[in-house]
Order: structure tokens, then sequence, then C-alpha cells
């Protein structure tokens, strides 16, 4: 066999709570800055599986929480826009979270903090990964696949790939390139996958691929 | 009770593929549940559903219950409410006499698997046998836990710590102070229960009928106890504001112990709030109600869930199944089940509930969208099928302790 197939794997998380909340920016800060990695990927993360039918997503949970939850838009909205795509890593993530907070903290006028039972509440995930029964030797049997395969495994190549194992693109692009089609690894490592939904996602990487299949 | 293949046409065939694939890395463990009870209550309630299909899926799953006297359950009830901040004083003897029954179970009881999973305070003391029963331990705590008192949270600390992970049920009653792994595991509704099938047309129309309720108007409903902590006088004075704008109707039913004196107060008092409004519809429905409480989600516009506390509050996943516009309290469980404009509206007033309320009736379309997304959240996230798919991680994040781990 000329090509090494490309074995489509899925995933799923058992969240893990950390027993640290947070009732304003400032404990916030706190709390980013002390929980381990696994709880940054979380909070970034979560939106994007749980509410994958959402057009467009919601922001990532402190964005979620900091605007609808103790009302400071301007904060929210810092980081709702996080690129998170153009971070290599999650510390390089976190320190981008800690940096604005603190921005904020020393630009702030007044403090506020939501009421009992609205905090926010830290916590991470410990994730299963395992294979399916679907494999690819070509792309002609890629895109048959990939418009199968669950939401599940189509995060787990995508997003997975990227912040916890570093690569830059995502699995799908690199095994693009082991096969030689890098005009195509190209275009898909380009898809901001963090500002449509993991069903357009689906539906993008399905254009892409048709075009060279 | 259903097969679990029979959950293939709601979430596909490839979820139930993972649960056998899942269920098949625990091939050779044996998993024992232990409880205070074999029927009545929500514990016995999700481990009669939920033992039988982890069986279905190959799990050598078994369920024992341990044995107490009145003595011991009238302690229980005692640390139950301690738990949830009622003033109640236990004394030393109330504690001793908890750990005697404990270790006389440990005795008695066939304490043989390699995964032990304790639900709630009353066999937490089991711990103690695990240095000759071996295995793997992790322990449930259904109860809400965050205002417990001190005591009996320090008395229930000292065996938490003995075992190996512990789960909740909503993030706000994890601890600072448990050292071990805390676990997020939602209770879920059943899609193939009399509360939440589908019904033909003509069973919903006639429990309409029945009530005397009129299916050409708007219809709000609230599903509850007649209880203070749901709110229904509150729910009340909602409708009263938005029924001076819109002509529509509000059902208040549920159940109650007719025994329970507080329940018959609450429903006197609503009934008398709804003085002679022909369009407030109070329901007092008896055990068993599942098909006429799943009729009435289904022939509502909207559904409030008014609730001042909360434990998680299934009615809400119950509602947003049926594709329902939900407005409910952003308390307990239930903003984990609504995303705040996205899958539903969560308010925090009555006259924040006045003011959605108003909205959705005018904005059926925006309402209708609020459903659809409420139903696919569920779908993905609080149906048993995910129950049981994390409850087959739980055990076996027993086995591997790091971050991510890979199968082959």
């Amino acid at each position: 066999m000329k090509n090494k197939p490309f074995h489509f794997y899925t995933q799923y998380y058992l969240v893990q709570l950390l027993g640290i909340k947070a009732r304003n920016p400032e404990e916030l800060l706190k709390g980013i800055k002390k929980v381990p990695e696994s709880s940054i990927y979380y909070h970034t993360h979560k939106f994007l599986q749980q509410h994958l039918y959402l057009s467009p997503e919601p922001p990532n949970d402190f964005g979620y929480w900091t605007t609808n939850v103790i009302n400071l838009k301007e904060l929210g909205e810092a980081f709702t826009s996080i690129d998170t795509i153009s971070f290599k890593n999650l510390e390089d993530l976190r320190k981008e979270f800690i940096r604005i907070l603190e921005n904020y903290i020393k630009n702030k006028r007044y403090t506020v903090s939501c009421p009992e039972g609205q905090e926010f509440h830290f916590m991470s995930c410990k994730t299963f990964v395992f294979p399916t029964k679907y494999i690819a030797y070509d792309l002609k049997d890629f895109m048959k696949i990939i418009g199968k395969v669950s939401i599940n495994s189509l995060y787990l190549h995508i997003f997975e790939a990227r912040l916890r194992k570093g690569i830059n693109g995502n699995d799908f692009s690199e095994w693009f390139k082991k096969i030689g089609k890098n005009k195509l690894a190209k275009e898909v490592t380009k898809l901001d996958p963090y500002t449509i939904t993991l069903e357009g996602l689906r539906e993008k990487i399905l254009g892409l691929v048709s075009k060279y299949a | 009770m259903p097969d679990i293949k029979d959950y293939i046409d709601i979430v596909g065939k490839d979820k139930i593929g993972d649960l056998y694939f899942l269920a098949d890395k625990l091939q050779n463990k044996s998993i024992l549940n232990i409880n205070s009870t074999a029927v009545g209550g929500g514990v016995a309630e999700i481990l009669s559903r939920m033992v039988p299909l982890l069986k279905q899926l190959g799990v050598n799953a078994r369920w024992d219950v341990i044995k107490g006297d009145e003595k011991f359950f009238n302690i229980t009830k005692k640390m139950h409410n301690a738990l949830h901040g009622i003033n109640t004083k236990l004394i030393k003897e109330d504690f001793d006499y908890f750990i005697e029954v404990n270790r006389r179970n440990s005795e008695e009881m066939n304490l043989s698997s390699d995964i032990f999973f304790i639900h709630d305070p009353q066999p937490i003391a089991l711990i103690e046998k695990r240095k000759k029963a071996k295995g793997q331990w992790a322990w449930r705590c259904h109860i809400d836990f965050t205002t417990p008192q001190k005591e009996v949270m320090e008395f229930l600390k000292s065996y938490i710590k003995k075992y190996d992970a512990t789960v909740f049920s909503a993030p706000a009653f994890a601890r600072k102070d448990i050292k071990i792994p805390q676990m997020l595991i939602s209770p879920s509704i059943d899609p193939l229960s009399d509360k939440n099938r589908e019904l033909p047309k003509e069973t919903i129309e006639k429990t309409l009928e029945k009530f005397n309720i009129d299916k050409e108007r708007p219809i709000v409903t609230q599903i509850s106890r007649f209880d203070y902590l749901k709110d229904p006088l509150g729910v009340i004075k909602v409708y009263k504001k938005v029924k001076k704008y819109v002509d529509c109707q509000l059902v208040l039913a549920g159940g109650g112990a007719t025994d329970d004196p507080e329940g018959m107060q609450v429903l006197n008092e609503v009934k008398d709030a709804a003085s002679n409004d022909k369009d407030i519809h109070i329901i007092f429905l008896p055990p068993g109600s599942d098909i006429e409480i799943n009729a009435l989600q289904r022939a509502s516009d909207i559904v409030l869930q008014k609730s001042l506390k909360e434990g998680f509050g299934l009615t809400v996943a119950e509602a947003l199944w049926k594709s329902k516009p939900v407005i409910a309290s952003a308390v307990g469980g239930i903003p984990l089940q609504i995303t705040h404009k996205y899958s539903g509206i969560l308010t925090y007033s009555i006259n924040g509930t006045s003011h959605f309320l108003k909205e959705l009736l005018n904005n059926p379309e925006y309402a209708n969208k609020l459903g659809q997304n409420g139903h696919e959240h569920i779908k993905n996230n609080f149906l048993i099928t995910r129950h049981l798919r994390d409850y087959l991680l739980l055990f076996l994040s027993l086995f591997h302790k790091e971050d991510i781990v890979y199968f082959d």
C-alpha cells in the first residue's frame, strides 16, 4: 500500500470539579493562574462540543460568565474576541487571559461580585480517546467518511491535535501532507474552527477535499 | 424496561456503539453499586434503570442494599437535613450507631468486587472494609452539598478521603477541602419513559379536555410540587402581569404528598391567589401521572420553572427535550441545562420572568428557536445514554490517572 491510511479516532471527556470558584474578576484571575492546563482547555473548548448546533458559537466559558453573569460587557468582549487559533499551546492562551484580566483590574473604576450561586466554578476534564471503525486509504474514502463520522471525532482531530499535541494545523492537514496533497493541507490549516459550528466545519472540509479528490 | 438498542433511534448507532466499546474495556472488572434502599427515591430509580442497561452492555454490574433499622434511618435523615444546611443536632451516640450499622453491613455483605460504587451518605463508612475488600472505591453524592453543617461534613470527610474519587451532580457541590478527584456527572432523563416518550396527538388533546384547558390560546405551564421553593405564587404574579397584554392561560400542575401539611397549605394559598381566574388551571396530580405530565408539557407554548432553590431541576430537561421554550430561574443545576438566550431564558425575579414571558409569547419564532436549541442540548448532554457513558468513563478513570487516556 502506497499511503499510510488515516484512522479516525473519537473522544469523550469526564468533567472534573476543582472546587475553586470565582465571584469577581480578581478571583477569576487568581483561579486562571493556578488551575491546571486541562482546565484552561476545558473552559475554552467545552462550548464547541456542548453547543455544536449553535451558530454563531457562544464564547468561551470565561467570556460567557463575564458578559452574562457579572455583566462586564467590555471584559466579556475582550475574552470572547481572543483569537484562540493563533495560540500554539495552552500556556500561551492562559497568559492571554491573565494579561487581559490584569489590564482590566489595573484600570477598573469599580468592583463587582456576583450573587451567591452564580459563581464561576473551575473545572477540568479527563479525555478518553479511542478508535472508530472508519479508515481512509485515499481522499475518496476520506470524503465518504468525513460526512458520517461523529462530531466528537471531528472535534478530536481538529482541536485536540492543535492545542494538546502541538501540531501546527490539525490531524487532517498532517495526513494530507503525508499523501502529497500539500495545497489541500494548507487550505485546511487556514480554516478557523473557532468561528464556525462543527457541522459547518464538516461542510467546509468536505468542500475543500472534494476539489482535490 | 427498554433495551439498550432501543436508544439507537434517538442518539444514533455510533453513540451506542461507543458505549459497547467502553464497556468492553471493563470486561474483566466487576462493579458493585451499594445504596440504602431498593425502591422509592431518586437513587433507587436511577439504579433500577442503569444497572440492567450496564448488564446489557456486557458490564458485570451488581446492586446491593445495606440494611438498617428505624433508628439508623432516623439518624441518616438527620444527616441529610444537616447536609442541606438545616439546623439539626446529631450527638455522639448517633455517629457511633451510624458507624456500627455500617460495620455490621460490611461483615454481612458480599464485598467482593473490582469497583465499589457507593451512593449517598448512608453506606459511606463501608470504605472501612477497603483493606480486606481491596478494589477501587468511588462515592456518589446525589444531594446538595452547598451549605452543609460543619460537624456532619467533617464526619463524612473522614470517610470521603479514603475513597479514590467522588461524584457530584452540580459544580456548586464541589469542595476545596476534598483532595481526591471530584467528578461532575449530571443526572439525566430517559427519553423512552412515560414522562418523556412521544405521545399521540389524541392523548395530548384528551388531557387538555380533561382539565378544561383551551387548546386555541397560548398555554404557559409550570410542572412542580406544590412547595414554596418552587415559587408557584411567584408564577401567578408573573402570569397576572403578562395577562394584561397577552390572552394566555396558566397551568400549575404537580404532585405532593397529601399527608404533607406544608404541601396542602401551599396548594390552598395558590388556589386563593388564583381567585376566580378561569384561565389559571391548578392541577394536583396523583403519583403515577407521568403521561399527564408529558401531555401537559407537550401542549404548552412556554414552560416556566421559577424555583427559588433547586437540586438539579430535571423538569427543565424534560420540557426542553420536548422542544419547548423554557424560562427558568438561574438556580441549582438549571444553568447547566440552559445557556441564556441560546437554549432558553434564565431569570432572577418576577419582573424579569414576566418580561421574557411576554417577549417569547409575542415572538413565537424566537421562542421556537430556543426550544429547538434546547432539545439539541438535552439530546447531547442530559439523556440516560450520556449518563451511562459518564459512569463507564468514571469506572475507567479509576484505573487511568493520566489527563488523556488512549485506547486501541
